[in-house]
């Protein structure tokens, strides 16, 4: 029997929400290649919770608690990944495409000399190979792909949703073996990020603001409604080139893709490299104060009028509404 | 210290993308390309360290097809010391062919410092950077937003997911950037004279048996969409009410 690995990625001590999906779809993808399902946990992580991911369709959960891979070092999470790919001689390896999948995946892929395709939002089996669907030019067009051998692959997360497929089935824990860890990076400083400021690519719903904004102040209305939403703020590039907001909240195709469930565009026209990185989103709602821009024609739903009177209504409906 | 920069040719991001009749290739007649704006963070932060004196000289690499000769004439204009062409037909879209080549090329030139963006836009691959480190036997850092060089070690700022990192590396090494590094400066009319005189050597290359083939490509579905709830403050309540009966996201 072949063997599929999942990297299961940790966030202060518990897994990502991302980790859930991986667990899923490796399972569906192991299913269809007659493999069974591996995950790698680089980090420690309470024994039960790990178990639990035998719900999700894991065969075996492999944790690595080793105090070196407590901070993330790119060469000693590959190296540990790269040797239980070896001991399992795995198919296929699966990652989440966050920002740790998409450093380490294509180290794992060069170690292993392997074929690999990223960000993926579609996957199918046919006659023992992979082929993937992934966007390219940041969605404006979907590729197809067909993969040859051993392949990895990293999911977008957010668009493949997880189940639990083994209802109440716990996965047998066992220590990961360990390669000898070594590094020429040392990473000096960590700091992690002040609050709880939701990531764009993490959030189920993200509000973006545009050049309507007009200023870095005003985004404090985008702010106060997102927080009553858990919502993240996002912004268009010309609201970050305006240095409104940081360009870790870049939306489009020079920033971030992201597919949530609700995307608010507040004062944003929709431009082609804008829309490519937001399209993917369950529903887009627009507040512009021009009946004919792009993003008006495009959203779902969409209210015209200035937003400075619009969103205090809006925040306050909300608030109402709860 | 001598600096590589490796960069690639793409479509502007304004560009509409017009699948050809292959349904594997895009149209190319009438697209306006562009140095890939993350490579352009790359190429900007080299021409800051030849200044400081951190840096001698500067070589800009690019694969890809005749086209992308005006990407590398870009970088000339730039000022940047020399550019190589490796020349190839050969759709890029595995990750690991690409790096293979470029490892093959870099390995023979003298080089302390490998720069690049940390993604092309078209393909979204965000691979060669990390690969071509392991390929290569140096480290890579991605996503760079500042790089500071002192003697035979670089400082990297970085900001991952879940905070801020200061990592540290011995060169030689590879860096990918990120926006937010610098802002690109614009070509001199002086660099952009000389830049007409300068040869751009050519070589070509083939990815070989590549193991991502494409199969086709297809247009995103399209979203119906347009329904205007309506004009300011008044439509708000309307707008609530969708969002929580009809579309249930809220």
């Amino acid at each position: 029997m072949s063997n599929l690995l999942v990297v299961a990625e940790l966030q202060q001590d518990t897994f990502r929400k991302s980790v859930f999906e991986a667990v899923c779809h490796g399972k569906k993808i192991a299913k269809a290649l007659g493999a069974s399902v591996h995950v790698l946990i680089p980090g420690s992580i309470d024994k039960q919770q790990a178990a639990q991911l035998g719900e999700y369709g894991a065969d075996e959960v492999l944790v690595a608690a080793e105090e070196k891979l407590k901070l993330y070092n790119a060469d000693l999470y590959k190296s540990v990944i790269v040797n239980t790919a070896k001991q399992l001689d795995a198919q296929v390896v699966l990652f989440s495409a966050t920002f740790l999948g998409k450093d380490l995946a294509p180290r794992v892929t060069a170690a292993l000399d392997m074929v690999m395709a990223s960000d993926i939002t579609g996957y199918s089996v046919d006659g023992g190979n992979l082929q993937v669907v992934r966007p390219m030019y940041a969605g404006k067009v979907l590729a197809k792909l067909k993969l040859s051998g051993k392949c990895v692959i990293s999911l977008r997360p957010n668009i493949f949703g997880a189940e639990k497929i083994n209802e109440g089935q716990q996965a047998p824990v066992k220590d990961a073996q360990l390669p000898a860890l070594e590094s020429k990076v040392t990473v000096k400083e960590f700091s992690a990020k002040g609050g709880d400021k939701l990531d764009v690519a993490d959030a189920d719903i993200i509000i973006t603001g545009g050049r309507g904004l007009r200023s870095a102040e005003n985004f404090a209305m985008l702010e106060k409604l997102a927080a009553l939403l858990n919502a993240a703020v996002g912004a268009t590039r010309a609201a970050v080139d305006s240095d409104w907001r940081p360009h870790g909240d870049q939306v489009g195709q020079t920033g971030k893709v992201v597919s949530p469930k609700l995307y608010v565009m507040v004062g944003a026209s929709g431009s082609i490299q804008h829309w490519a990185g937001m399209s993917g989103s369950k529903c887009i709602v627009a507040i512009n104060k021009d009946p004919n821009a792009p993003i008006i024609q495009r959203a779902d739903y969409s209210v015209v009028g200035d937003l400075f009177e619009i969103l205090p209504v809006l925040t306050a409906e909300i608030e109402k509404n709860r | 210290m001598k600096i590589v920069v490796c960069l690639k040719q793409v479509p502007d991001t304004e560009a509409n993308i017009k699948i050809g009749s292959d349904q594997k290739s895009v149209v190319e007649a009438g697209m306006k390309f562009i140095i890939n704006p993350f490579d352009e963070f790359a190429i900007e932060e080299a021409l800051k360290k030849r200044e400081a004196g951190t840096a001698e000289s500067i070589t800009v690499v690019a694969m890809g097809p005749e086209r992308t000769r005006d990407a590398l004439r870009s970088s000339l204009e730039l000022e940047v010391n020399e550019a190589l062409h490796l020349v190839t037909e050969d759709d890029c879209i595995d990750g690991l062919a690409v790096a293979k080549v470029l490892a093959e090329q870099i390995k023979s030139m003298d080089y302390g410092l490998i720069l690049m963006g940390k993604e092309a836009i078209d393909d979204g691959n965000m691979q060669v950077g990390p690969m071509l480190g392991e390929l290569l036997g140096i480290p890579c850092i991605s996503l760079a937003t500042r790089i500071d060089i002192e003697g035979d070690k670089v400082t990297v700022k970085r900001n991952t997911d879940s905070g801020v990192e200061i990592l540290e590396s011995p060169l030689p090494c590879i860096i990918t950037c990120e926006k937010g590094l610098n802002e690109p400066r614009y070509p001199s009319i002086r660099g952009k004279m000389k830049a007409k005189k300068m040869e751009i050597p050519q070589q070509n290359i083939s990815l070989g048996t590549a193991g991502v083939e494409k199969i086709s490509m297809t247009y995103p579905e399209a979203r119906s969409g347009g329904r205007v709830i309506g004009e300011g403050p008044d439509a708000v309540a309307e707008l609530v009410r969708v969002l929580k009966e009809e579309a249930q996201v809220i």
